[in-house]
């Protein structure tokens, strides 16, 4: 075992690890572990754009944009923290701009701007252009630009390590950040960090899902640490569904395709978002479009042998648009399904996208250990948190501008908290949680198989934890998941070595999975209301009675060991926006 | 059950019907130092759809055959630039070959890119790969007092660069490279293509110093345009043009 000392340590290098780390290597002796080699991470994957209010291309502004949020996150959304996502949008895309980021021009020679779901001028009147893009792989652009600037800076990484624990200490009867455990990939060695201040950045959780536009390794592993420690994860039952996903395999089509002018179609070439939404058709939010889409399936109007997906057309697009603005997921198109865009539509369905609950902060990042109270040196940014901008369902294009606008801001936070903060003592025998996990493992001679556990878990929520959700699919869920964390216990692993052992690291990663589907499927199950990306259909209307707050869940152990989830809410902040109906 | 979802289990064939399941038998370069000091090939015969990808068979023998086989991969479709390796003996992402694609009759051969260090199986050591790409300076540097908004720049001067910032990392076109292969010090086709991401773009200022680095005696010149890396590139940059458009600038000096 290693024990490394460093003032900051950032656990991911996203966007939202490596904005961290810009702002936290300037000011504070700061490492960042990621399990992957930064360029690799998912953002690198996200397509669309980026939204601020630039009013470069038509007029807008931040309240519009503010607004937009709100109401996309179906008044779940802490205006408070809205409000400060809309606003430093503009200075977060300038900082990536003079960071080298290339985005499309417009012939001005300024930042080129287009559509995207939910973005509306003056509250919802018509769609308008916020989005800021690079072609169609502005995640890609902004991943590069940022590991670009990381290396310009020297900013130290530790590359293929794993954290798999967090340490907190208790000082006076107050939990304090004391650092985390890492696995190295490469050697099978156990790394204890030492840090005054910890920022986890560690992205999504969607692999628990099949259909997912996740890549494999968006295994929660930083929700799942700090929720083995004690702490909430909130609004965990609030998952989006993108709605175009290449059929059967997940790849995302960015919704800027639809931006660009494409059009969802039936299996009668019906273009049926004008039934479901009159103004913004096409574009209008997620979660709406999912359950139209699903609509359309289940009343028998979907397209294929089998009616299971429906049409996404391009093929009045002039083929020259489509290379310049969307060359990549029409490359998509040809690579996996074989498929001409420019004179075939591409069948699609909803695929499971993007986490909104995640471990609760407050808008400086700090990690919150109740509804109030924060962890000293913990923060937390980007998709694993849950600050909450997104509320309910996340408008398109401002994920990559919450990684941003509060990757920077918990970067600047924890290094000036570990600027005056004294180290906390390590816990005594730190590493020991890591070290039984990984030995039980690695030694199990148990009879169950990973492959096996984790097809069933993503079945089950697939099935059952879905866009369309009731009591009796959600109590499946709940059912089956307990007992495959059964299962689980006794599950083995093939390969014993040390040496890049990715068979031991996918158990340990299922093992997070199997934890946070549960908390999601019971606090799913728990709020009987249908909002945003939660849809109950056998609560089909929003409750603001009794359900406009936030879920937290907390992890219980009792005297025997036996575990528990104990749900409680957090009211939702309100200022400007009072809850209205959701048209589109 | 009232949904309509469980219709989309299994990656399952793009087109619906019968699932044209095939054998196919894919021949792995294993190598393990914890087992064994020598490399050695292995088979394994799967059933699987040829409409799959490369990757989908990896991960089929892993999760189902044999859990010690160990390669690299995250995002599963050509984007995060984890899983380029041989297969049937050219450079390629494993996440974007369909198997059909590769002559699945015969045994399809899957070893570890060239070049670079093997540690297990299909995972190399890619230090040397980063450390060539971080050399060349790939970031924007400018010089005098930074503008409010952003710094304008036409259409046509973003068009300039445009192609090569598609790259991904991925080492496909470098570990293709004959000159890479014989001496580890060339800076590899990877690094010159960031490198002319950024001499070509109208912003930046340090130009000189990126065409300083590479007129080295490992730099651009060793370069001897046989098109492998082009062939590799898996995000389809025209690598060898723009090295060719380097070693152009380092002449005429305009850029
Ligand atoms: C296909 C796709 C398209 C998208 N398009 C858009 C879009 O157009 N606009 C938009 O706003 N949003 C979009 N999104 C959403 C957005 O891209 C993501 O939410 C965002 O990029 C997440 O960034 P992150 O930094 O939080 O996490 P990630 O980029 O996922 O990074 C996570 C990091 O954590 C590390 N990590 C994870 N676990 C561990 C561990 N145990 N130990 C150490 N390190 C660990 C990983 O190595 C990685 O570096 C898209 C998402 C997807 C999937
Ligand atoms: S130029 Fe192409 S092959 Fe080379 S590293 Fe970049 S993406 Fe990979
Ligand atoms: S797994 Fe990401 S490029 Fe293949």
């Amino acid at each position: 075992m290693k024990i490394h000392k460093y003032d900051t340590v950032i656990v991911g290098a996203g966007g939202a690890g490596m904005r961290a780390a810009i702002e936290s290597t300037k000011r504070s002796r700061t490492a960042v572990l990621t399990k992957l080699y930064p360029t690799r991470s998912h953002t690198g994957a996200a397509q669309g754009g980026m939204a601020a209010a630039l009013a470069n291309v038509e007029e807008d502004n931040w309240e519009w944009h503010t607004f937009d949020t709100v109401k996309g996150g179906d008044y779940l959304v802490d205006q408070d923290a809205a409000e400060i996502l809309a606003k430093e949008a503009i200075d977060a895309v300038l900082d990536l701009e003079k960071m080298g980021l290339p985005f499309n021009r417009t012939p001005g020679g300024t930042i080129d701007q287009r559509r995207f779901g939910g973005h509306s001028r003056n509250h919802g009147e018509a769609p308008v252009r916020r989005s800021c893009y690079a072609a169609d792989r502005t995640g890609h652009m902004i991943l590069q630009t940022l590991y670009q600037n990381c290396v310009k800076e020297g900013v130290e990484f530790y590359n293929e390590f794993y954290v798999l624990d967090l340490l907190l200490s208790e000082v006076d009867g107050v939990k304090r950040t004391a650092g985390v455990v890492a696995y190295d990939l490469a050697t099978g060695e156990i790394h204890v960090f030492q840090a005054k201040a910890v920022i986890f950045a560690s992205g999504g959780n969607g692999k628990f899902y099949k259909v997912s536009s996740n890549a494999h390794t968006l295994t929660g592993d930083g929700q799942a640490a700090a929720w083995r420690r004690g702490l909430p994860l909130e609004d965990m039952e609030f998952f989006q569904f993108h709605p175009t996903g290449i059929w059967r395999m997940g790849i995302l089509l960015t919704e800027g395709a639809r931006g660009e002018g494409g059009i969802l179609r039936n299996k009668d070439g019906e273009r049926f978002m004008e039934k479901y939404a009159p103004v913004m058709k096409d574009l209008a939010s997620r979660d709406v479009v999912s359950r139209s889409i699903y609509t359309e399936i289940r009343e028998g109007r979907g397209c294929g042998p089998e009616g299971d997906h429906v049409f996404l057309d391009l093929t009045h697009l002039p083929p020259e648009q489509l290379d310049a603005k969307l060359p990549d997921i029409t490359e998509f198109a040809r690579t996996y399904l074989g498929i001409e865009p420019y004179t075939d539509p591409i069948p699609i369905q909803p695929t499971a996208h993007y986490a909104m609950g995640g471990i609760p902060t407050n808008v400086q990042g700090e990690v919150l250990l109740d509804n109030t109270t924060v962890v000293p040196g913990l923060y937390a940014a980007g998709e694993v948190a849950c600050v909450s901008v997104h509320g309910a369902n996340r408008l398109g294009t401002n994920s990559l501008l919450d990684i941003n606008v509060f990757g920077k801001r918990a970067g600047i936070a924890a290094a000036e908290y570990a600027a005056t903060a004294d180290y906390v003592e390590l816990p005594e025998d730190p590493a020991s949680l890591v070290v039984e996990q990984v030995e039980r493992l690695r030694s199990s001679t148990g009879t169950e198989r990973v492959t096996e556990i984790r097809k069933a878990l993503q079945d089950t929520m697939d099935k059952n934890v879905m866009v369309f959700r009731t009591e009796q699919t959600l109590k499946e869920a709940v059912d089956e998941i307990a007992a495959l964390r059964k299962r689980y216990k006794n599950v083995s692993v093939q390969d014993k070595g040390k040496r890049f052992n990715t068979d031991l690291l996918e158990a340990i990663e299922l093992g997070n999975l199997l934890e946070l589907a549960e908390v999601t499927a019971v606090s799913a199950l728990a709020r009987k209301e249908s909002r945003g990306g939660h849809y109950r259909e056998d609560y089909p209307d929003r409750d603001d009675v009794n359900f406009m707050r936030h879920t937290m869940a907390y992890r219980e152990v009792d005297a025997d060991g036996n575990e528990s989830i104990r749900l409680d809410y957090k009211p939702v902040v309100q200022t400007r926006y009072q809850p209205m109906e959701r048209k589109y | 059950m009232t949904t309509t979802l469980d219709k989309t289990e299994g990656l399952g064939p793009a087109v619906a019907g019968a699932a044209p399941y095939i054998t196919a038998t894919f021949r792995i370069r294993r190598f393990n130092p914890e087992v064994a000091e020598e490399a050695a090939w292995e088979d394994f015969e799967i059933e699987i759809d040829p409409k799959e990808r490369v990757l989908d068979a990896l991960h089929k023998i892993k999760w189902e055959m044999d859990g010690t086989l160990t390669f690299r991969r995250s995002c599963a479709h050509g984007i995060c630039g984890s899983d380029a390796m041989r297969i049937n003996g050219r450079n390629r992402l494993a996440c974007k070959t369909l198997i059909k694609d590769i002559n699945p009759e015969k045994p399809i051969t899957v070893e570890a890119i060239k070049g670079l260090t093997v540690l297990k199986d299909l995972v190399v050591d890619m230090e040397p790969f980063f450390q060539a790409y971080r050399d060349v300076m790939p970031f924007l540097v400018t010089t005098g007092n930074e503008p409010t908004r952003e710094r304008l720049q036409s259409a046509e001067d973003r068009e300039r660069f445009d192609d090569t910032t598609k790259c991904i990392l991925c080492a496909a076109c470098t570990s293709s490279c004959p000159v890479f292969w014989n001496d580890g010090q060339y800076f590899g086709p990877a690094a010159i293509v960031n490198a002319h991401r950024f001499i070509f773009d109208s912003r930046d200022e340090a130009g000189e110093q990126r065409l300083e680095i590479l007129n080295d005696r490992d730099g651009v010149w060793r370069c001897r345009t046989t098109f492998n890396c082009t062939d590799a590139c898996p995000r389809g940059i025209e690598v060898t043009k723009a090295i060719q458009e380097v070693k152009r600038a380092l002449i005429t000096r305009r850029f």
